[in-house]
């Protein structure tokens, strides 16, 4: 009898999952993104590339467009504030670090419904920041914030906040002290060793963490339905709009396909390498 | 010469517990200075004082006259080579070497002619492109020693630069450290435990042990007039035996004849410091001398160029160490020690002479 190789068996079932529940109803989405639309939901059977088409329209675009943008900033400002936080965590005692990594992820805990439910009272016309800034005088009348698209960014990177500094602290973690001793031992100033030697050693997590953040982003309903209304519409939205309210399959598996290509040009963007050293 | 690094009364403190304490060293220009001393005696903390990496409790360090108190390590003229050596993984061994170029903005001339330059004098020809990982041990430490001077420092600091290397090529790089200290000119502070490496390095060394400096000069002044017993023991092999002493004679108990002592010495307790090669061991029938002492050979060890006996006489276990060409009676036979007296170094029998 033939031996079946370790590696199968290792790699079987996890490859039969994704087979099954993720490989087949991507091909089922595929394929329902090429049938004509029925008059009443369902489809006519009939093959076409007009859901494709449709998507070129205006609104549609803008909607691509702003699910991009909006994406685009969740995944900077989640890169400004987490960089220097898990920098500071990486340099911590050893005894100290898990203790603050619990605090720090404890958002990612908490239910997304009710973290959004939070920001809608927090951020509504009579909410309590709207008060303490009339009472402060920093406004005369309530400010306009929830049901924009500040209001989704703020949403967004508090969701995926944990999801960008885990990897970078992972990756900062492991940089040597004395590699930056050695750094300003050589004449380095704070910038020239972040440049130098941090930022390049730190490249897989930050890699992994654009992903990891960009991509979900990207993808989210829920945030934008909530705390961008109708004017803040994603992509994500859009698609769940067209499967269940709209009840045109056709089209939403067209923009689930689209928003998965986007993704995919993300991920194979982040895979690249860093950029190679500046001199020699 | 005159000093160019003057360390006075430098002390550090690490939650409560003195790391370095009062301690006061001139290194001169141009000297090869070794710091020697067991793990923990304090010499990496001085050394990272010096390059700026720790903060002086009290005291303070003058560099060619200059207070190096507020200087940052980036703006010191003082250079490293670190522990494990501590190059950049990310960058290629041409990059890593003209590092400190790049950090003070040089212009790409100069980094290619002194790269060129540095990689000639450290033997690395060719090896440029490669990363610190795919090099040997050795490569790596003429990497780490090429990247530390191409800023030409005043200073060289180097922390254990052999202690990851096998014992072979620890030779060979111990005269490649002189030979390049030699060419550049540079003075260079090399910490280290191994005594060996110290003794044939140094043209001054110094010995640390608890936070402090026990005492520092050549080579030869250190082993041959130490002046502590921590010193005496921690160089070389010793016979370290309490004595008192009383009218030109040392007694090591009251039924042992003393040794005999003719030199001016205050009644008192005393280390008596004795080399293993200084004591002459004989037959037991041989003609009776001053200080000599009958007694029985314990244990021979052979080292090669010479031999380690350990003799019992007069209620006290001597080495003695003679060279493989004096020939050497059987483990248990009757023997005869002598101690001429000029070889005999009498130390204040400290307390923390735990050797």
């Amino acid at each position: 009898m033939k031996r079946i190789p370790e590696s199968w068996l290792i790699l079987g079932p996890g490859a039969l999952y994704l087979g099954v529940f993720f490989l087949i109803p991507m091909l089922i989405v595929a394929g329902y993104s090429l049938l004509e639309p029925g008059p009443y939901g369902g489809t006519t059977g009939g093959f076409t590339w007009d859901n494709y088409r449709a998507l070129a329209q205006p609104d549609y675009l803008l909607i691509v467009w702003r699910s991009i943008r909006l994406a685009g900033w969740t995944t900077v400002l989640c890169l400004l504030i987490a960089y220097p936080v898990a920098w500071t965590l990486s340099r911590l005692p050893a005894g100290h670090q898990a203790g603050w990594i619990f605090v720090l992820t404890l958002p990612a805990w908490l239910n997304l419904l009710i973290k959004n439910y939070a920001w809608l009272i927090l951020l509504r016309k009579e909410g309590p920041l709207n008060t303490w800034l009339q009472a402060a005088g920093i406004t005369q009348a309530p400010v306009e914030m929830l049901f924009t698209e500040g209001a989704v960014i703020l949403g967004l990177v508090h969701t995926y906040l944990p999801f960008m500094i885990l990897p970078l602290y992972v990756a900062l973690e492991r940089i040597d002290g004395r590699l930056i001793e050695a750094a300003r031992d050589l004449g380095g100033n704070g910038w020239q060793v972040f440049w130098r030697v941090i930022l390049p050693q730190s490249h897989a997590g930050l890699r992994a963490g654009l992903t990891l953040v960009m991509v979900p982003a990207l993808g989210s309903f829920l945030t934008p339905d909530l705390l961008g209304g109708a004017g803040a519409m994603m992509i994500g939205s859009l698609i769940q709009e067209q499967f269940f309210v709209a009840r045109n399959w056709p089209l939403g598996a067209a923009l689930a396909m689209t928003c998965m290509a986007l993704i995919a040009g993300t991920l194979r963007f982040s895979r690249r390498d860093g950029p190679s050293d500046l001199w020699q | 010469m005159k000093a160019l690094l003057s360390i006075q009364s430098l002390t550090k403190r690490f939650d409560g517990r003195e790391a370095v304490s009062g301690v006061d060293l001139d290194i001169l220009t141009g000297e090869y200075f070794c710091l020697l001393g067991p793990s923990g005696c304090g010499k990496t903390t001085l050394m990272r004082m010096v390059a700026g990496f720790e903060t002086p409790d009290s005291g303070r360090m003058l560099l060619e006259g200059a207070d190096l108190g507020a200087v940052p390590p980036q703006r010191r003229p003082v250079n490293m080579v670190f522990q494990q050596y501590a190059l950049f993984p990310h960058l290629t061994v041409g990059e890593n070497i003209v590092f400190g170029l790049v950090m003070r903005r040089a212009a790409p001339a100069t980094r290619k002619r002194e790269l060129a330059r540095l990689l000639a004098l450290t033997d690395l020809e060719g090896l440029e492109a490669r990363y610190p990982r795919q090099l040997s041990g050795g490569q790596q430490q003429r990497v780490a020693l090429a990247r530390a001077i191409i800023n030409q420092p005043a200073l060289l600091l180097l922390d254990e630069p052999l202690a990851a290397l096998d014992k072979h090529l620890r030779g060979q790089m111990q005269a490649e450290l002189k030979r390049l200290q030699q060419e550049t000119g540079i003075t260079f502070i090399h910490v280290t435990h191994d005594q060996q490496e110290a003794l044939s390095l140094s043209d001054r060394m110094g010995v640390m042990y608890q936070g402090r400096l026990l005492q520092a000069g050549t080579p030869a002044a250190l082993y041959e007039q130490p002046q502590h017993p921590f010193v005496a023991s921690f160089l070389g092999e010793s016979n370290l035996v309490p004595v008192r002493a009383s009218a030109g004679a040392l007694f090591f108990s009251d039924d042992v004849p003393p040794l005999r002592y003719p030199y001016d010495q205050a009644e008192a307790r005393w280390l008596c410091l004795i080399r293993p090669e200084h004591i002459i061991l004989t037959a037991p029938d041989s003609v009776p001398a001053d200080n000599t002492y009958t007694g029985n050979l314990l244990q021979v060890r052979y080292l090669g160029a010479t031999r380690a006996c350990e003799v019992e006489a007069g209620g006290v276990r001597w080495q003695v160490i003679l060279p493989t060409t004096q020939p050497v009676p059987s483990p248990g036979e009757q023997v005869q020690i002598t101690i001429p007296a000029a070889v005999i170094t009498l130390l204040p029998p400290g307390d923390e002479a735990d050797s």
